[in-house]
């Protein structure tokens, strides 16, 4: 099993949504979060005063997903979330140990 | 002075005095929205608990003070109208208006002047301080400048101030007396008191610019009281200024946008909010002696100035968070000897600027006032800021500044945005939902974190 984590731009949550929904994930986890990359930042002015602001908003998406899907999905939410330009995020993949559906106490390959 | 009450007259100063009210919490969410979060209510109670001081002031001596017998055009018998009470039979009139009616209009003035100080020391006063501050600046420092410029003889008391009177300078609503005489304290102030820690090193941003156009929004809606309340009379020359109200930040806003849009690029709506404050500055003592079109340019003037004015402190390096010098004092001079260039002999005042064929009488007498309401209140604000840092303090400790003034002064924080929840449990109340029943005795859950 992998947990997919992907950072996006916040105004590409609704395609990323649509198109994971369009690929039959059932569930995703978001959160609002900061940061910078290489765009490091955006520039701020309040009258006259240049500040130059580190970290802008994103949303990081957490998608739980079989080893055989992964590289499907993590395909689907590229292609989802690209504008093109600097600050469109990224996204990574990592083996998660086990799972718990916590209703009915299913376990790791039932429980995604 | 017993003349026939007009009613007219009456309820329009009565509706201004209201007018000029609210413009003292407007001015809180104007403040309150340009400082960071963890200062916004520090920001707005300094502005709130200016009414209570000062109103109480006022009836107490204050009134008297500005508007008392003169003492050589200095200041007014200062125990003439003790608690307003002679003021309360029918008999007392100012022009066409009860007593009580005009000392109310202007204890008004007297709050928001004071309110408006505290601008220039944002964020790192002690709250303690600026009560003893609002009082001692109202007692030594804007009544009497109130008595020169507002007391005309015979309009309370048989003489008044020098400024009005022997120096005839125009000052319809407190160019002077409020403006200049706030940003030169703000000066000294900020100067006395030192910058907030991290001042021109760490980014210090408006952190709600929705309150401040809100707060602009409020001002201006008062300032019609404030300048056209000032013609104590509701007719063509209270229209007149009106209009000059409405048009000068109109005109001071577009100005302060293009010169923004053209140096950083972008029309900001901080930008909007700051150019019709500063319209309303410069048409403050001019409003009742310019005609429209007068108004359009000293309000063009006053936005342009003033939006190159605010950065000055960067490069002089004194924290006037707020920009009292760069918005009231350069936008208060602007008006004030705006009425030496543009006054219209038309108008009520009766006054004939230099470009109405009035020579350069006008425009020295209007720079003499500021340059004495200017030096009087930044020489009077120095001595006042000076005595209160060795005696109460005047600031707050630099770990309680870091952490935000407002949990330090007040035990509050303005906004509380977090989904976790609170409980309390043993009177400690905590950022868990916690249920006693399920804690030991000596939980460490339940020391306070």
């Amino acid at each position: 099993m992998k947990l997919v984590t992907a950072i996006v731009q916040p105004e590409k949550l609704e395609d990323v949504q649509r198109a994971l929904v369009g690929h039959g994930v059932s569930g995703i986890t978001i959160t609002e979060v900061s940061g910078y990359g290489r765009q490091r930042g955006h520039v701020e002015v309040y009258r006259g005063a240049e500040f130059t602001i580190d970290f802008i908003f994103k949303v990081k998406i957490e998608v739980l997903v079989d080893d055989s899907a992964c590289d499907a999905l993590v395909g689907v939410i590229a292609d989802s979330c690209r504008t093109g330009t600097v600050g469109d995020g990224k996204i990574w993949v990592v083996d998660v140990d086990s799972v718990v559906r916590v209703r009915t106490g299913e376990r790791d390959h039932a429980a995604i | 002075m017993v003349l026939q009450i007009n009613s007219g007259d009456t309820a329009w100063l009565l509706t201004s005095a209201a007018l000029v009210l609210l413009m003292t919490p407007g001015l809180a969410f104007f403040y309150g929205g340009m400082v960071r979060s963890k200062g916004v209510l520090n920001m707005m109670m300094m502005s709130f608990i200016s009414i209570g001081t000062v109103g109480v002031s006022w009836a107490v001596v204050g009134y008297s003070e500005a508007f008392g017998n003169s003492v050589h055009g200095v200041i007014g018998n200062p125990f003439q109208f003790a608690f307003l009470d002679s003021l309360v039979s029918g008999d007392p009139s100012v022009g066409t208006v009860p007593a009580l009616a005009f000392a109310a209009f202007q204890g008004c003035f007297a709050i928001i002047a004071v309110a408006l100080l505290s601008g220039a020391i944002a964020e790192r006063v002690s709250f303690r301080a600026w009560i003893w501050l609002s009082v001692l600046w109202l007692v030594l420092v804007y009544a009497p400048l109130a008595h020169w410029v507002f007391a005309s003889d015979g309009l309370t008391a048989a003489s008044g101030g020098w400024i009005v009177n022997r120096l005839h300078a125009v000052d319809l609503a407190g160019g002077t007396a409020i403006e200049v005489a706030c940003g030169a304290a703000g000066l000294a102030l900020a100067i006395v008191l030192g910058p907030r820690v991290g001042f021109g090193s760490t980014p210090m941003r408006p952190h709600n610019m929705t309150l401040v156009m809100l707060g602009a929004g409020l001002l201006w809606f008062g300032w019609f009281g404030f300048n056209s309340g000032s013609a104590l009379a509701s007719g063509t020359w209270a229209a007149l200024i009106w209009v000059n109200t409405l048009l000068s930040p109109c005109a001071a806003m577009l100005a302060w946008l293009v010169l923004e849009k053209r140096r950083d690029g972008h029309p900001t709506s901080l930008g909007a909010a700051s150019g019709i404050v500063a319209g309303l500055v410069a048409i403050t003592p001019s409003g009742g002696s310019v005609s429209p079109l007068g108004a359009l340019l000293i309000g063009a003037l006053a936005g342009a100035v003033c939006a190159w004015a605010v950065s000055w402190k960067y490069v002089l390096g004194f924290d006037d968070s707020l920009d009292l010098v760069g918005v009231h004092l350069v936008g208060g001079v602007i008006g004030t000897l705006g009425v030496g260039l543009l006054a219209d002999p038309r108008t009520a005042s009766k006054v004939a600027g230099l470009f109405y064929g009035g020579g350069v009488h006008q425009l020295w007498r209007q720079l003499v006032a500021v340059l004495a309401v200017g030096a009087f209140s930044f020489g009077m604000t120095w001595l006042i800021a000076t005595a209160l840092s060795r005696t109460v303090g005047l600031r707050v400790p630099m770990q309680a500044e870091v952490s935000g003034v407002d949990l330090a002064e007040h035990s509050e924080v303005g906004y509380d945005l977090t989904p976790v929840q609170h409980s309390t449990y043993r009177r400690v109340r905590h950022t868990l939902l916690l249920d006693p029943a399920q804690l030991p005795a000596s939980s460490p859950q339940e020391t306070r974190t």
